[in-house]
């Protein structure tokens, strides 16, 4: 067997792409031979679509993808969570099922989890699962669902026994979100887009066969969802894909863009849009005041910071080195550098912050990251729970004490329904 | 009493806050603001009428109620309260302002009757493009036209215009420049060469316009040509009053946060039990009451004509800027993910509060000009 390289899995790729790419193919079937192929994940494992291949090796692989101006697997949602769960806690039989349309794009994820009562402790959570007639009945709520109006299947977890403490009674299922049980309906938010939604289960079914893991046991399953989203870009999320192109499957994956991926349109302005500062203070002349000037290298002092912070991170891993504290701070780092590109947009822009869409600056955008900044600090956990985990798990400081932990869930205090 | 409200005003107050809640709750706020029109014009003529608030701080010899800024400030923070949709800020305040401040006699007798009655509604159309609301940043002009001027330019970010009777426009005659050759005029709302159009704003409660003036005959408004300084004094009130108003908003979402911090179950208990809720709910309360300080203090200032009026008004509005737009992203932190949503009021006083922290100048800007004139 010969030795595997980078110029070698490279030369590899390449080949295979000359032979088999095809911008006539339709984008599920050109997805269907990658996948088949192992090149579209090569990070999963060898039985499953994936090459077993390290995360440098990787990079390696979907840079040659963009470069032969190939397109990648589908990317878009919370489809790579639901892949990840499914390849640590699923059957084979699930993984049969379901890995394949998650790479071709043919079916969408959502993650039911967060609901009204419960958002920062999840593991409050209400919705419950009853077995009857062979099946298990759902029945409760969930709320902030992204893109559950366009997905086939949700990461559902549930309650399934009150008598014993909270995160001892949870369980984990696949549920098709396609049932007469389920209504989704679309929650506007304050920048006026509607990416999430509230998803109602009234004796909602989901077989007997579609649960992950063990039944009681769906916080270790949840958990390795939320590490998945915590890590976010990670190796299982395949990068390589070009999206310039003549042939019909181009114009396949702009539709797809635009309607699967549209409730992340905005995610770059929640982020603060610092690439954009010193291009809008050119524009508007602001650069030349120092007052101005003075807001604008905060931010940019702050993301820079924050980028090295993650390199060092990232480089401390790759040398085998034990983690430091450096690697748990991206996500309030993050909001800050947020909070921080807002107050530097809003004095460079002035009066025109006042306003909105054709008549706003840069069209509207900069009403849109003004609007946008709060969702930061607390979509996928609030800066507070993030100071909780820091002090906490990485500090060593202690606990504080704990009331909801130990008896049954069923006398914990809880938020009563409005 | 400089710093505290009479009984009188205290009552006052009460009854400004009962009428408001009864006839701007938030169900109705969301109405009017997605109108374009933006208020009830039956609410409108009871304020004027029952409440007499469109003449507050007007003289009575003009019909008005002969108050002054503290009660002016005390009606405004109610309104700011209760996100009060309607002209009360474009007309009874900014543009009855530069009336009192500019006019002549004879001007004053002509137009501030019917804007006390609230029979008629005015705008004050002062800043343009560059988004400066001051005498040197003006750049339309007007020329003599027999007793009459004629108006050529353009005006932006103009509060209320939509619905105005007439404006007050604020130009320069030709070839002058700085605090020189200022004058006001005014204009009807449907004057030849008059354009008006509604402008699209994040905050959908308060109605801006930009206007566009081509050989546009206005009548003057008091002396044309040396009005800087009426200009100067109108804006000074102004600034104290809507710094009122924003902290009447900031209230408001202050005590929305203590009570949802209280109700709020995670972890099997209130969300205002942890002890960094705690924490960030008395930093808020300190810096709210902070910010009420400087703006009473200032509406007491405008109310004696201090010597320091300039120098306060300016600190209240950067205060009030600042204290705001903090209390509003905060207020939504503390709602969490609820708070984010179109269907919780907060979002509504977030882009009061956004709109309102440049308009009539940033927090930058305020404390730049108490420098000025504090050294
Ligand atoms: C843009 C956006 C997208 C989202 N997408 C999804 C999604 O796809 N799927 C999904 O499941 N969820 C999603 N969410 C929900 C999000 O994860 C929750 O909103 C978040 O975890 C907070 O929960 P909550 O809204 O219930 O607020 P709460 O938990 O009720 O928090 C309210 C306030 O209390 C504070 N607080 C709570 N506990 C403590 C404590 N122990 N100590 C100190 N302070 C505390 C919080 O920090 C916050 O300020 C999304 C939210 C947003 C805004």
């Amino acid at each position: 067997m010969t030795e595997i390289t980078e110029e070698s899995i490279r030369e590899e790729v390449k080949a295979w792409l000359t032979d088999n790419w095809d911008d006539n193919l339709s984008l599920v079937e050109w997805r269907g031979k990658l996948a088949d192929s192992g090149w579209g994940v090569p990070a999963w494992p060898k039985e499953w679509f994936g090459k077993n291949l390290t995360a440098g090796l990787v990079n390696a692989v979907q840079e040659e993808i963009r470069n032969f101006g190939a397109i990648g697997t589908a990317t878009a949602g919370v489809r790579m969570l639901a892949a990840a769960t499914i390849l640590e806690h699923g059957t084979e039989a699930h993984k049969e099922k379901y890995l394949r349309g998650i790479l071709t794009g043919e079916d969408n994820w959502c993650q039911l989890f967060s609901e009204p009562g419960s958002g920062s402790d999840l593991a409050g959570l209400t919705t419950r699962a009853d077995f009857k007639d062979d099946q298990w009945i759902i029945n409760g709520q969930k709320v902030w669902t992204t893109s559950a109006h366009h997905a086939e299947y949700g990461l559902l977890l549930t309650r399934t026994d009150w008598d014993v403490p909270k995160h001892r009674g949870m369980t984990f299922f696949v549920i098709e979100i396609k049932q007469p049980g389920v209504e989704v309906r679309p929650l506007r938010q304050m920048n006026g887009h509607a990416s999430f939604n509230e998803v109602f289960m009234t004796d909602a079914v989901v077989a007997k066969d579609m649960m992950l893991g063990n039944l009681n046991q769906g916080w270790a399953v949840a958990m390795t969802t939320l590490a998945h989203e915590r890590r976010g870009a990670d190796g299982m999320r395949p990068q390589g894909s070009s999206d310039k192109g003549d042939g019909s499957i181009f114009a396949e994956l702009a539709e797809e863009v635009k309607t699967v991926q549209a409730p992340y349109k905005w995610y770059p302005q929640r982020a603060g849009r610092a690439d954009l500062l010193i291009e809008r203070a050119k524009a508007t002349g602001a650069i030349e005041n120092p007052v101005v000037r003075q807001e604008i290298a905060k931010a940019l002092t702050i993301n820079k910071a924050n980028q090295w912070t993650s390199r060092r991170a990232r480089e401390a891993q790759m040398l085998g080195r034990p983690q430091g504290p450096e690697g748990s701070l991206g996500k309030l780092a993050a909001s800050n550098l947020a909070r921080a590109c807002s107050k530097a947009h809003g004095v460079i822009t002035g009066a025109d912050a006042m306003l909105k869409s054709d008549d706003g600056a840069m069209d509207g955008l900069i009403a849109e990251i003004l609007l946008s900044v709060p969702a930061h600090s607390i979509a996928g956990g609030t800066d507070e729970i993030q100071r909780n985990i820091i002090s906490e798990r990485v500090l060593g400081m202690p606990k504080e004490p704990r009331t909801d932990i130990d008896g049954a869930f069923r006398d914990v205090p809880r938020n009563v329904a409005k | 009493m400089r710093y505290s409200f009479t009984d009188e005003q205290q009552q006052f107050r009460e009854f400004v806050r009962k009428f408001m809640e009864a006839n701007s709750p938030a169900t109705e706020v969301r109405r009017l603001m997605e109108t374009d029109q933006g208020y009830d014009p039956e609410v409108w003529n009871n304020l004027s009428e029952s409440l007499g608030l469109a003449g507050i701080h007007i003289p009575e010899a003009y019909g008005g109620q002969g108050f002054g800024p503290v009660e002016l400030c005390i009606a405004v923070e109610e309104m700011g309260r209760s996100l009060l949709c309607g002209p009360y800020f474009g007309s009874s305040v900014l543009a009855t302002t530069a009336i009192l401040n500019a006019g002549s006699e004879d001007d004053k007798q002509r137009l501030l009757p019917d804007l006390a009655a609230g029979k008629k509604l005015a705008a004050l159309a002062l800043a343009e493009s560059s988004g400066e609301w001051d005498a040197a940043s003006i750049a339309l002009t007007a020329t003599e036209s027999g007793t009459d001027y004629i108006l050529n330019g353009a005006k932006n970010y103009v509060i209320d215009a939509h619905c105005a009777d007439f404006i007050v426009v604020v130009a320069r005659l030709a070839g002058t420049e700085g605090d020189a050759g200022i004058g006001f005029f005014t204009v009807e709302g449907d004057a030849a060469g008059l354009v008006k159009r509604s402008l699209q704003t994040i905050d959908e409660t308060r109605k801006l316009s930009a206007l566009e003036f081509e050989g546009v005959t206005a009548k003057p408004l008091g002396e044309v040509g040396n009005a800087a300084a009426a200009l100067q004094q109108s804006l000074v009130l102004s600034y104290i009053v809507l710094a009122n108003e924003m902290i009447g908003g900031a209230q408001m979402l202050f005590e929305s946060s203590l009570e949802y911090a209280k109700l709020r179950v995670q972890f099997g208990r209130t969300i205002g039990s942890f002890q960094s809720m705690k924490h960030k709910m008395a930093d808020l309360l300190l810096e709210v009451e902070s910010a009420k300080s400087t703006v009473y203090y200032a509406a007491e200032a405008a109310a004696e004509g201090s010597a320091d009026l300039n120098a306060v008004a300016s600190l209240a509005k950067a205060c009030a800027s600042d204290t705001f737009a903090h209390v509003a992203a905060e207020t939504i932190q503390i709602h969490g993910g609820v708070g984010f949503t179109w269907e919780n009021d907060t979002h509504l006083y977030f882009k009061r509060a956004k709109s309102s922290e440049v308009l009539l100048g940033g927090a930058e800007l305020h404390r730049e000009l108490f420098m000025q004139q504090s050294i």
